[in-house]
């Protein structure tokens, strides 16, 4: 890619910063032009954070008429999945999906719940209830 | 306090070793660390999901560029990762206050200076903490940003301290010998042969040219999946390919620009310098299949599975021109 064809689009995905990209001037020296967004890839991080919000909305549509735990939403709030938060737990997946289950949702134990508090960056009362008026 | 010098690189890893190796009086730019550590590569795992998404690799694995510097430069580094929190923090307020500057491996999503768009769950995104503030944030450069950031500490510590795949455990690195007067020329041969070796000869599919097609393969077999996870796979090559700081066309530019540079260390090798012409011809080829696969994601567009795949096929074709290229070169 020559040093005048790096793309400067104003993604919205770079929120304002700029990445180093690599292109060759006249003489195929290769070195940093500062990009500040490429359409191409925009489009790309875009479809992926709206797979992430569809989940989350999903969710929280699920939550709310009771088919699933506060638990359920909030890991896709964190941008999670079952597996993700297995991983950062170290709970088994087939644990937490018992802990999805609205009914058996507070009996989970404090302990327990610190852990998963500690993983999604959220305090244990924030993880117990659904946040109120999203996606209305 | 040190009079530690921030610069813009494409990937953080190679970012921080060339910046943190010119700190201690070593120049050498973020492509040639890149090439040094034999950093290029192309891994397709179809049965490692992250995501729901196949793994899709333009480059090494995590951690393998601070390694093969170390080895291969004989730069003497210590690596600390910890058992807990409060001693991972204070041990990097200690190695700050010797005035150190100091590599650390985080979790992108919970480094409080990354904004909304750019945050995901990647357990293996490197930086160097290179001061303290009066009200106990740090200071840190990370490399794909143009200038110096600030993280507060319990961002900085959770970030560090997060669990799962590639949980860093608090690692903190930094060299304590760095070698002046290096003789470049042996190592660049080597590691020139090695990674065209590694993209022509793996005799697995899962990296090297081979993959490549491996994963065309795959894409032409999209057609009988969910069309919405058809779309969804397609983005993840292009995310993998661009999104994650590779320097633009999975580091296939960044790459071109450690083999020109290599030329000129060479007395302007000719052949290193035609293989650094190919390789950005093959960027090229490499941006304008992400620029049809972006336009195929587009809601309500018909997709092309076969001229896809017959894209990436002609860039096997062409990259194992550029690896055949690489390897006339005789290191002298």
């Amino acid at each position: 890619m020559d040093v005048n064809s790096v793309p400067q689009d104003d993604s919205s995905t770079y929120a304002k910063n700029k990445k180093a990209i690599y292109a060759s001037d006249e003489n195929g020296n290769v070195s940093v032009v500062a990009s500040s967004g490429w359409e191409v890839e925009e489009a790309a991080t875009k479809q992926a954070l709206s797979d992430l919000e569809e989940s989350a909305k999903q969710a929280y549509t699920l939550v709310k008429n009771g088919e699933m735990s506060p638990l359920y939403f909030h890991m896709y709030a964190v941008r999670m999945d079952l597996q993700v938060l297995s991983e950062s737990t170290g709970f088994f997946k087939w644990t937490i999906k018992k802990d999805f289950d609205p009914s058996k949702f507070s009996n989970i134990k404090d302990k327990r719940m610190a852990v998963y508090a500690e993983a999604m960056g959220k305090s244990q009362d924030e993880l117990k209830i659904l946040p109120k008026g999203l996606y209305e | 306090m040190n009079n530690f010098e921030h610069s813009h690189s494409a990937h953080c890893e190679s970012g921080v070793m060339s910046a943190m190796l010119r700190h201690h009086g070593l120049e050498l730019s973020e492509p040639m660390i890149f090439g040094l550590s034999s950093a290029m590569t192309f891994a397709y795992l179809p049965f490692l999901k992250l995501g729901g998404l196949p793994l899709i690799a333009y480059r090494n694995m995590p951690k393998s560029i601070i390694k093969n510097i170390r080895k291969n430069l004989k730069i003497k580094m210590k690596l600390e990762t910890f058992s807990n929190k409060e001693k991972g923090q204070k041990r990097l307020d200690e190695l700050l206050k010797e005035g150190k500057i100091v590599g650390a491996q985080t979790s992108v999503y919970w480094l409080d200076y990354f904004p909304e768009e750019m945050r995901f769950h990647f357990n293996a995104h490197n930086l160097i903490i290179y001061d303290k503030e009066e009200d106990g944030a740090y200071k840190i450069s990370d490399p794909v940003f143009e200038t110096p950031q600030v993280c507060s500490a319990a961002s900085l510590t959770k970030a560090r301290f997060v669990k799962g795949v590639m949980a860093p455990k608090g690692l903190l690195y930094y060299p304590t010998h760095v070698p002046r007067d290096i003789d470049l020329k042996p190592i660049i041969a080597k590691n020139i042969k090695k990674t065209a070796k590694r993209m022509l000869k793996t005799p697995i599919p899962i990296e090297g040219l081979r993959a490549i097609r491996y994963l065309a393969k795959h894409i032409r077999a999209l057609g009988k999946k969910d069309k919405r996870y058809a779309k969804l796979f397609l983005g993840n090559i292009v995310r993998m390919q661009e999104e994650i700081g590779t320097g633009g066309a999975g580091f296939r530019y960044i790459y071109a620009a450690f083999l020109k540079e290599a030329s000129d260390i060479f007395d302007k090798n000719t052949t290193l310098d035609e293989a650094s012409k190919l390789m950005l011809e093959v960027g090229d080829e490499w941006r304008d299949f992400a620029l049809a696969i972006a336009k195929s994601i587009k809601p309500k567009k018909e997709i092309d599975f076969n001229g896809l795949a017959d894209r990436l096929l002609s860039i096997a074709e062409n990259e194992a021109k550029v690896y055949t290229k690489m390897l006339e070169f005789n290191g002298k």
